[in-house]
């Protein structure tokens, strides 16, 4: 018998698939390899001369460090809410858990204004933060603080299902097996949800890196101090120097397609170990 | 309307076995036929073939003698009904059963009597206005029977459609459908893996094993003379006893029982023996020139209407018999004790008895 | 890939811990919480108003204020339906189809969350601005991108179209498609089935899709900003008419065009909640 040209029963893939890559193409793919012609046009001398001069140097520094230490506090703090929010009954909750999104939802150049007004040298914390003698506004903590505004939901976000999942009787039986709620803590629940706290804190990072709207307003963007890479792009392409941007804008892609393959590796880790798919 | 595959074959990864091999039978026009088999022996492909969810990669499906190989799905006019039942989850019972009769553009009002008719059908006249949520088990497979017959369709495929419901419900629908069946006479093709149902309701039953047909016909051939090994411990419960040929017969321990004309002198044979062929006695006593055998009651277990005693033979062989209750009792056996097993027919293989 | 948020499941777990405990870790929460969060929302409102209810209205009724509406729904208008034609599209292309490239059309899919805003708005500069590939041939036609409202769009559209797809992909896969096949034996066609009843079957995955793509397209500040040019009344959005604002020290108008925003967060939220809620009840 010949064999049949493979048929597909369900309807609709030739459509689906020509609308998909038409409009990925069109919108991603074209643009993107606009990106890296331009790219490709550059000297190596050109490329290293802006990637690695002091202003950029200074650049990454800022970014890549604050948000580090923005995702770090983001990945205890978000740990500790995504906790009380699952196991524990208080007044509020539902509103405080609803809020937890607030972030994801409002735009980021409001998140950029407020922080900046609240942390001025009169605003409502910066005048007893002043008086401290610490300085949020148009300095790097003030960029360490908006970046942890921006990441707060994603923690919380991929650690509370985990948690939620955790079958009370997987804890029970541990107590009966003798292990105080500390040891259950640290032996039984703690692992489980490793996976998932180092995927919200990925996530954490690779959105931080790439912030701007928030985090132009509190920052001051004094160059060599308190100057993002995003912003620094921009400022080269205000000045039309597209082939800087572009050098620039590679390093960040880098860095973004880095994190990006952590996480996809991270997931598709935390699936194998614990594949319990309901039937 | 009858349907019959030939030489269907269906290959899922490239480089495995395959999932259906040269599979070819016939279910006649008006019968329920099964197909019956285990897990994985590729009944569910053979029936989404059928109705045409999936293209086999050889073969070919004739409805009424002609050829539907490479008709779509929607063209079919075929009644599936899915083992998860597939009800449209948000819509009622009676917009569930009316689907097929929208599609064709039915008017109004005649769709509307179709639709009382099937849920007078189903008995479920009073539930049409809830949805599949708010129904059980039963009564959602129920829906799907009648909405798969609203279409008045040729063919009625059923893929194992009770076999997310409890034990009782089953029961229940499977008696529901020999009715159901009697009052339609739609031919009926229905895959299951559970052999009471197979032999209970259907005319003509098709076993398959590992994506082949291993045997078929109706239920009753099936299970008396079972042509392999597998058919024969598969359908029906069946204990296997070993020995070989002798004068012609074969002789399994100390009992001498019929074999295949084909059966060579010492060749080694397997005997499948139901349980309920075999006469348990306290005495060896004659019983027309086949002495009993001789064995140990190894375990009594008491299983509502009858006990099954498991029986160890001195050739190593254990043998569960069936006794019904009355004659259990009257028979006063208890475990350890030293019995005799007379067999009254048994179905023997020689040769290759890979299962 | 993502998993939907409208299929994490509430179950409430018995308090684990002795009480003073437990509300230490309580408190603590809702302390970082209420610094970074809770007290910034009210911060928006609070500024907005601090000159009075009559100064918050003066700001509102700006010219300027309303083109920077107009032109931020306008954006909005334009992004959310066509991405969730796309998002339909590639929801069901991967949901139930295999084929060659699908990992690629899933990375891609995801690529806007993992690009900074910035660079959204660079590659089409380096498309579409002065200095790029078709920058020429488009001063020819006397046809602007860059610092004109297709090129907001254009921004818009390609930080926003995962949502759909993101939000519809997951329900359709753990759906399944025994329903679609079920309306096939019917005698449906491709069409019918998925109007009637693969449609209905995701709505809620499609609703919440749509509110969050809509909540992003309006407030996206970063790659507009880029290819904008900041031009006033004519190609500030609302999150640009803000900066712009702020700049000039004019605070109450700042943070007006800000409240405005939040109050359109703050329904995103509630909607969310609204659709999560009824997703789980049948």
């Amino acid at each position: 018998m010949a064999q049949r040209a493979r048929r597909r029963i369900l309807p609709g893939f030739g459509l689906s698939l020509g609308l998909s890559w038409l409009y990925l193409g069109l919108l991603v793919l074209l643009p993107l390899s606009g990106l890296f012609l331009k790219t490709v046009t550059l000297t190596w001398e050109q490329f290293w001369e802006t990637v690695a001069s002091p202003r950029a140097l200074a650049a990454y520094q800022l970014t890549f460090g604050a948000s580090l230490v923005a995702a770090l506090a983001n990945a205890v703090f978000g740990l500790l809410v995504a906790w009380v929010l699952v196991r524990y009954r208080f007044p509020g909750k539902s509103l405080v858990d609803a809020l937890v999104d607030l972030p994801f939802a409002l735009p980021t150049a409001v998140a950029g204004l407020t922080l900046t007004s609240l942390y001025a040298r009169n605003g409502w914390f910066g005048r007893y933060l002043e008086a401290a003698g610490v300085q949020v506004a148009f300095s790097s903590l003030g960029v360490v603080v908006a970046l942890t505004f921006i990441g707060l939901p994603f923690v919380v976000r991929t650690v509370q299902p985990v948690l939620e999942d955790i079958d009370a009787d997987v804890e029970e039986a541990a107590a009966t097996l003798g292990a105080t709620p500390w040891q259950t803590f640290t032996k039984v629940i703690f692992p489980s949800i490793l996976p998932a706290l180092l995927s919200g804190f990925t996530l954490a990072l690779a959105r931080a890196i790439g912030e701007y709207g928030s985090v132009v307003f509190i920052s001051g963007n004094m160059p060599m101090r308190t100057e993002i890479v995003p912003l620094l792009i921009v400022t080269k392409l205000e000045q039309y120097d597209y082939a800087g941007a572009t050098a620039i804008a590679v390093v960040m892609l880098a860095a973004s397609f880095a994190l990006l393959l952590a996480i996809n590796l991270l997931q598709r880790w935390t699936q194998r170990r614990f594949e319990v798919r309901p039937g | 309307m009858s349907v019959a595959v030939e030489q269907l074959t269906k290959q899922f990864t490239a480089g495995g076995s395959p999932a259906v091999s040269e599979v070819s039978f016939r279910a006649p026009a008006g019968a329920i036929t099964t197909l019956l088999g285990p897990s994985g022996a590729g009944k569910s492909t053979i029936l989404r073939i059928i109705a045409g969810l999936e293209a086999p990669d050889a073969g070919t499906v004739l409805i009424d003698g002609v050829d539907c190989t490479n008709l779509s799905a929607q063209k079919r006019s075929i009644g599936v009904v899915f083992q998860s039942y597939a009800l449209f989850r948000h819509m009622t019972v009676r917009e569930n059963i009316a689907f097929g009769l929208n599609v064709r553009k039915l008017p109004r009002p005649e769709a509307e009597a179709r639709v009382d008719e099937m849920l007078k059908l189903v008995q479920l006249e009073e539930l049409g206005q809830r949805y599949p949520g708010q129904l059980s088990g039963g009564q959602r497979q129920r829906v799907a029977f009648a909405r798969a017959l609203a279409i008045r369709p040729k063919l009625l495929l059923l893929d194992e459609p009770f076999g997310a419901l409890d034990t009782r419900v089953r029961v229940e629908l499977r008696e529901w459908l020999h009715e159901l069946h009697k009052q339609t006479g739609v031919t009926t093709l229905l895959v299951t893996h559970d052999q009471e149902e197979a032999l209970e309701i259907s005319q003509h039953v098709v076993i398959m094993e590992a994506g082949r047909v291993a045997q078929a016909g109706p239920p009753a051939e099936i299970y008396d003379r079972p042509a392999t090994p597998f058919v024969a411990s598969f359908v029906g419960g069946t204990s296997v006893l070993n020995g070989h040929i002798h004068e012609g017969r074969a002789q399994v321990g100390s009992l001498i029982v019929a074999a295949p004309k084909s059966a060579r002198e010492g060749e080694a044979v397997r005997a499948y023996v139901r349980p309920h062929d075999i006469k348990l006695m306290k005495t060896a006593s004659g019983n027309g020139g086949n002495s009993a055998a001789p064995g140990r009651v190894e375990r009594l277990k008491p299983v509502g209407g009858y006990v099954k005693v498991l029986l160890k033979l001195p050739t190593g062989d254990t043998v569960t018999v069936e006794v019904p209750r009355t004659e259990f009792d009257q028979l006063g056996v208890a475990e350890g004790d030293a019995v005799h097993a007379d067999v009254r027919t048994a179905n023997v293989f020689v040769g290759d008895f890979s299962i | 890939m993502h998993v939907s948020s409208l299929q994490l499941q509430r179950r409430t777990h018995a308090a684990a811990g002795p009480a003073p405990f437990r509300w230490l870790l309580i408190g603590t929460a809702l302390l970082f919480l209420g610094l970074f969060l809770f007290i910034p929302l009210v911060a928006v409102f609070t500024f907005a108003f601090e000159k009075g209810a009559g100064a918050y209205l003066a700001s509102l009724a700006e010219p300027e204020t309303w083109s920077a509406i107009r032109l931020t729904l306008t954006a909005a208008l334009i992004a959310v339906p066509l991405n969730l034609a796309f998002g339909l599209a590639a929801a069901w292309l991967i949901a139930r189809f295999r084929f060659p490239g699908r990992d690629l059309l899933i990375t891609l899919i995801d690529l806007p969350f993992s690009v900074s805003p910035v660079i959204a708005g660079l590659i089409f500069v380096l498309l579409f601005g002065r200095q790029g590939w078709l920058g020429p041939w488009l001063a020819e036609h006397d046809l602007h991108i860059i610092f004109a409202v297709p090129g907001i769009v254009l921004a818009t559209l390609f930080v926003t179209f995962p949502f759909v797809a993101r939000e519809v992909l997951p329900v359709m896969q753990a759906q399944g498609s025994d329903e679609e096949e079920a309306a096939l034996t019917l005698g449906a066609s491709g069409w019918y089935t998925f109007l009637r009843v693969t449609l209905p079957k995701v709505k809620w995955g499609v609703i919440y899709g749509v509110i969050l793509c809509n909540a992003r397209a309006m407030g996206e500040f970063g790659a507009v900003s880029v290819v904008s040019g900041h031009v006033r009344g004519v190609t500030t959005t609302l999150p640009l008419h803000a900066e712009i604002l702020y700049n000039e020290y004019d605070f109450v108008g700042a943070f007006t065009a800000a409240s405005l925003l939040t109050v359109l967060a703050l329904i995103t939220l509630v909607v969310k909640k609204y659709v999560e809620w009824r997703a789980h009840t049948p």
